[in-house]
């Protein structure tokens, strides 16, 4: 396992490492936790000519509430994310969904941004992003933009990011209201993508009906998929084993995963419906209190 | 029934029953054991090798004239230059060829084609992207069905080969076997596939060789589990001298079959190093391992089972065909072409058998080691308990039940099988009984039928037995060889002046805790604390000529030439000690590390003896205190348990977990409680993975799933059950110490298990199989009568 010769920077500042990317252009590529860019290189399906490792730039490494939303910095890990008080506070989705990426040595490396980043439909955090209506900030030397998270994943591995930029922060929005959500996650194994990951979200309005909806689903169509049709179709309604049951026939209906050794597609789409409707079940339970 | 073992040395001295820390562990987890790619030699060169991408192909020509330009690249080993040496092709262990390097056809992914010598391990793996190999591509040929009906000819190089039949093989009889079921009360059959699976040891193979071009020397340091067979091979292979071969293993990180074979790497490098003057460094990536080396299993098999109205088997018929890849390659007693598969008649009592076997060719990689298993007993194993656990709810009874009426039962020992596999001692029904008592076996029963009886219930459960009988420890030399060397296997003692020893062995540590355990049988015999033995193994210029370790021989074989060559050295002692106490020989008595004359409280310890065997031995007698022993086994020995496992199937995703799992083994005396408990708790885990979610598959063009570990699956302590274990002790009437092997029971029989008890669970909806592994997809495919592929 050997990579093909690179370059490598190590900048100590934010600064410094956009300014290191804006004169590397398309042959910089950032280095975070690594966790699946090193392996690609060692397999040599990736071949960077330059690294820019931001683990000195410690001002990224942040998790943190304020202004409505929570903000995980480039350098929080996986397991920063799953230990962190503020997270399991703000959102069940994400509280639910961090343990189950990847395995303990992943999540102490990896970070959560980076996942993002990556867009591999096969990887966890951004079905929860896209049911939780998540957006990323992007800085470049000369500027930052957020980007909805809808807007950042344009396909199977491709964000939107210009060349240049890097992501800094995730934001999710805080909860208005009494709101719940899970992460349900098939795998072969402890460290395994996704057969099927299912991330629901929702939110109740004074009357106990349905304020707002979100579903998310990995691994089952060419880039991790928001279902917004069952989400729009849920707004209004009175929660309950009746409302998930459509949510997820849409759902069913809406992917379209592979035949492979993880199973038919046939089957996937049956996971992805029984755990549409176990997600928001135990969505519905804590937006009660009960869960 | 047999009690545990009760020790009759001290704890100081720590023989036989003492769970006594491995002596070995001290370095290994301080990170201080030398593997393979810890060696590094002065001037030493790296070497990489170029695969084949494709499953089947015609080399049209191979460039390398781009990599040879680049900066430390020293040679481009071609399968051309090799046949100028007549080291293109190679013999397997089963007596077939195989190509080192390809020169006319690649017959399998990621088949050897190119080897580059570098200066540097980055600069020859740069190196094999500048290799421009012209492949003008075949069809592929993935499985024994489509090879048996194509007339695409796989080993079309082979002189004589029309087909593509790798071996056919019988055992048993068949007419008495064909009377058995035309008077059969009722016939259960069972179809089923044995995935391909891959032993995966954590260190890959690698090998460092150092030819010294000025005195002939060849010094091959490489991950092996048979050091002297393969310094025989390289001898008659390369026609390098014997006695100039020396073959190095170092501490070993894992082996479970995998390293028995010679694979291309060692020839290429040992080549290179010959070639060029200097060491050759060789490590092979995880994928190549994966991707490469001996498979295991890959058995489609299909079987039968005659009853008589009383729910007796009377008969079994059994038809086996194997997907051998592309180069019938298995590492087995040369005898039997599907090695000891004929012990598929279990843990029963029948009198007629008949098993067929037929191997194919196929564009796979070629192996069929045995991983962690006595030649196919795995395979047996698995194929005898699934089916008797089928066969009992057809009839209706419990498949505890069903088997305690069919087991062989203790006084029947010796057992001559149908099949001609003589069973040295058991009590299967001891351990049954000892694992349904530990699990609680009738209250699992009464939960089960209270939750499985709801028709909407959304978890199943389910209750897999097996209780599997095991072959090991090759063997009697009339009946095992490999290549004709036979497989006895030896040891060397030598006891020092100060009564300290040194043991050295034909077997072959891959962390099994030999520096421990064959210390342990020593300690018993002399009486010397185990913790004053050195155990010394891997070096053939400093070790007994043996066949190494798999199959679980070690203590079957090594370990009685342990014992026996220990009794040799007491037997001098003994003279020795009646020189000093100036008695008779007959009138000392012997207790572990001392003598006595009888009715005295005169006596001499063996460090005592050992000293004046050095300094004050008696005029006629030879100095020293030393021996050596070569043992040939009288017979195997079969070890035996029952496993039982409850699961609970999740029915709207298809998963399923196990809830409780007892494990009840009988492996004879036990040497170190740990170490065996250690061994079955691995075994299980490796059982546990095939049947849950390991195996090696390819799609329609031969590309291999399973080349790295996101695809190819272990599983961690997260998924791994929790396991209670039991013991009954039934010694081997035969074996010195009364051993059998353990290595590997709990592999072979764990399996069956977990399948049975999925297949329990799913009983009462209609399905009757799933094939390993019993992945989600398939349970969930089972249940709602879902073709699902693969």
């Amino acid at each position: 396992m050997y990579p093909s010769a690179f370059e490598y920077s190590a900048p100590g500042s934010l600064e410094e490492a956009l300014a290191t990317l804006a004169e590397l252009g398309d042959e910089g590529r950032v280095l975070a936790g690594g966790q699946s860019l090193i392996p690609m290189m060692k397999l040599r399906l990736a071949a960077p000519g330059h690294l820019v490792d931001i683990n000195g730039v410690n001002e990224l490494a942040h998790i943190s509430e304020s202004n409505g939303h929570l903000a995980v910095g480039a350098l929080a890990r996986h397991a920063d994310v799953a230990s962190s008080e503020a997270v399991s506070r703000h959102n069940h989705t994400l509280a639910s969904a961090a343990p189950w990426v990847s395995d303990p040595l992943v999540r102490n490396r990896g970070t959560l941004c980076g996942s993002v980043a990556h867009c591999d439909p096969e990887g966890d955090w951004n079905s929860v992003m896209l049911a939780v209506g998540a957006s990323v900030v992007a800085r470049s030397s000369s500027g930052e933009r957020v980007i909805p998270i809808t807007d950042f994943i344009v396909d199977f591995f491709t964000n939107s990011l210009d060349s240049g930029e890097m992501v800094t922060e995730v934001r999710i929005p805080a909860y208005q209201g009494s709101a719940g959500g899970a992460y349900l996650k098939l795998e072969r194994k402890v460290g395994d993508y996704a057969t099927v990951g299912v991330a629901t979200h929702l939110v109740l309005d004074g009357s106990g009906n349905v304020a707002e909806a979100g579903l998310g689903l990995t691994a089952v169509y060419g880039h991790n998929l928001k279902v917004t049709e069952a989400e729009d179709m849920m707004v209004g309604q009175v929660p309950g084993p009746e409302l998930f049951a459509e949510a997820a026939a849409i759902a069913a209906s809406a992917c379209d995963p592979d035949d492979n050794v993880r199973g038919p597609a046939e089957y996937k789409r049956a996971v992805v419906a029984e755990y549409t409707r176990r997600g928001f079940a135990q969505a519905l339970a804590q937006a009660r209190g009960e869960g | 029934m047999t009690t545990v073992h009760e020790p009759r040395t001290s704890p100081e001295v720590g023989g036989i029953g003492h769970s006594v820390r491995r002596k070995e562990d001290d370095r290994f987890i301080r990170g201080a054991g030398s593997y393979m790619d810890d060696l590094n030699l002065p001037g030493m060169l790296h070497m990489a090798i170029l695969r084949s991408p494709v499953a089947h192909a015609t080399i049209n020509s191979i460039d390398s004239s781009a990599a040879m330009e680049i900066e430390g690249v020293l040679a481009v080993v071609t399968g051309e230059a090799l046949a100028a040496h007549g080291l293109a092709w190679m013999p397997t262990l089963s007596g077939d060829t195989q190509a080192v390097l390809a020169t006319d056809k690649v017959r399998f992914q990621g088949q050897e084609v190119a080897a580059v010598i570098a200066t540097d391990p980055y600069i020859a793996h740069d190196a094999l992207s500048h290799i421009d190999v012209d492949y003008e591509e075949l069809e592929a040929i993935t499985t024994p069905q489509q090879s048996l009906a194509t007339s695409t000819l796989i080993r079309d190089e082979k002189e004589g080969q029309t087909d593509n039949v790798a071996y056919t093989w019988e055992a048993g009889e068949q007419d008495s076997t064909d009377a058995a079921f035309a008077a059969a009360a009722r016939v259960v059959s069972l179809d089923t596939h044995y995935p391909r699976s891959h032993p995966a040891p954590l260190e890959t193979c690698g090998v460092v060789a150092d030819v010294n071009s000025i005195t002939g020397q060849a010094t091959i340091y490489m991950t092996s589990q048979a050091p002297h067979a393969i310094r025989t091979v390289f001898a008659l292979v390369a026609g390098l001298p014997e006695e100039k071969i020396r073959i190095v293993t170092q501490d070993i990180g894992g082996g479970f079959g995998n390293k028995v074979p010679v694979y291309p790497g060692y020839v290429v490098a040992t080549a290179a190093s010959l070639l060029i003057g200097k060491p050759v460094k060789w490590i092979e990536s995880r994928t190549e391992n994966l991707i490469s080396t001996g498979f295991a299993r890959d058995f489609h098999m299909h079987a039968e089972l005659a009853l008589d109205g009383s729910n007796r088997i009377t008969a079994m018929r059994a038809g086996i065909l194997s997907d051998q890849g592309a180069f019938f390659s298995d590492a087995q007693p040369t005898q039997f072409r599907a090695g000891l598969f004929h012990i598929c008649t279990g843990s029963y009592d029948f009198p007629a058998a008949h098993v067929t076997a037929k191997g194919a060719y196929t564009n796979k990689a070629p192996g069929g080691v045995a991983y962690r298993c006595s030649f196919r007993v795995t395979e047996a194993s698995y194929l005898i308990e699934r089916l008797v656990d089928n066969a009992a709810r057809e009839v209706g009874m419990d498949p505890a039940d069903f088997r305690a009426l069919n087991f062989i039962r203790e006084d029947q020992f010796p057992y001559l099988s149908p099949t001609g596999f003589v069973y040295d001692s058991g009590n299967y029904h001891g351990a049954m009984d000892k694992a349904k008592e530990m699990i609680g076996y009738d209250g699992w029963r009464d939960r089960q039928a209270e939750q499985n009886s709801d028709p909407d219930a959304s978890k199943l459960i389910g209750i897999g037995v097996a209780s599997f009988t095991e072959v090991v420890g090759a063997g009697p030399s009339r009946q095992y060889d490999i290549l004709g060397l036979k497989m006895f296997d030896s040891a060397e003692l030598r006891i020092h002046p100060t009564g300290k020893a040194i043991l050295k062995l034909g077997v072959q540590t891959q962390g099994q805790g030999h520096e421990t355990t064959f210390a342990q049988i020593v300690a018993e015999e002399l009486g010397i604390p185990y913790s004053d033995i050195k155990v010394m193994y891997g070096d053939t210029d400093n070790t007994p000529y043996g066949l190494g370790t798999y199959a679980s021989r070690s203590t079957p074989v090594g370990g009685a030439a342990t014992a026996v060559v220990s009794r040799k050295i007491r037997a001098k002692a003994q003279k020795l000690a009646a020189h000093l106490l100036e008695a008779a020989e007959e009138d000392l008595d012997w207790e572990p590390g001392k003598f006595t004359v009888k009715g005295t409280d005169q006596s001499v310890t063996i460090q005592d003896v050992a000293f004046a065997a050095y300094t004050n031995h008696p005029v006629g007698m030879e100095a020293g205190l030393e021996g050596v022993t070569y043992y040939d086994p009288p017979n195997m020995t079969y070890p035996f348990g029952t496993y039982i496992v409850v699961v609970e199937v999740d029915t709207g995703d298809g998963t399923w977990k196990v809830l409780e799992m007892v494990a009840v083994d009988d492996c004879g005396v036990r040497i170190n409680p740990m170490i065996v408990d250690g061994q079955i708790a691995g075994g299980l885990t490796e059982g546990f993975a095939k049947a849950n979610m390991q195996w090696i598959t390819f799609d329609d063009d031969g590309n291999c799933i399973g080349s790295n570990f996101m695809d190819y699956l272990v599983p961690t302590a997260w998924e791994t059950p929790r396991y209670q274990l039991g013991e009954t002790v039934t010694p081997s009437p035969h074996h010195p110490i009364g051993a059998k092997g353990v290595g590997e029971s709990a592999t072979v029989g764990s399996p069956a298990a977990f399948t049975n008890a999925v297949i329990d669970a799913l009983w009462s909806r209609g399905v009757s199989n799933i094939d390993m592994p019993v992945l989600p997809h398939r349970v969930w495919g089972a249940l709602n009568g879902v073709e699902v592929s693969p």
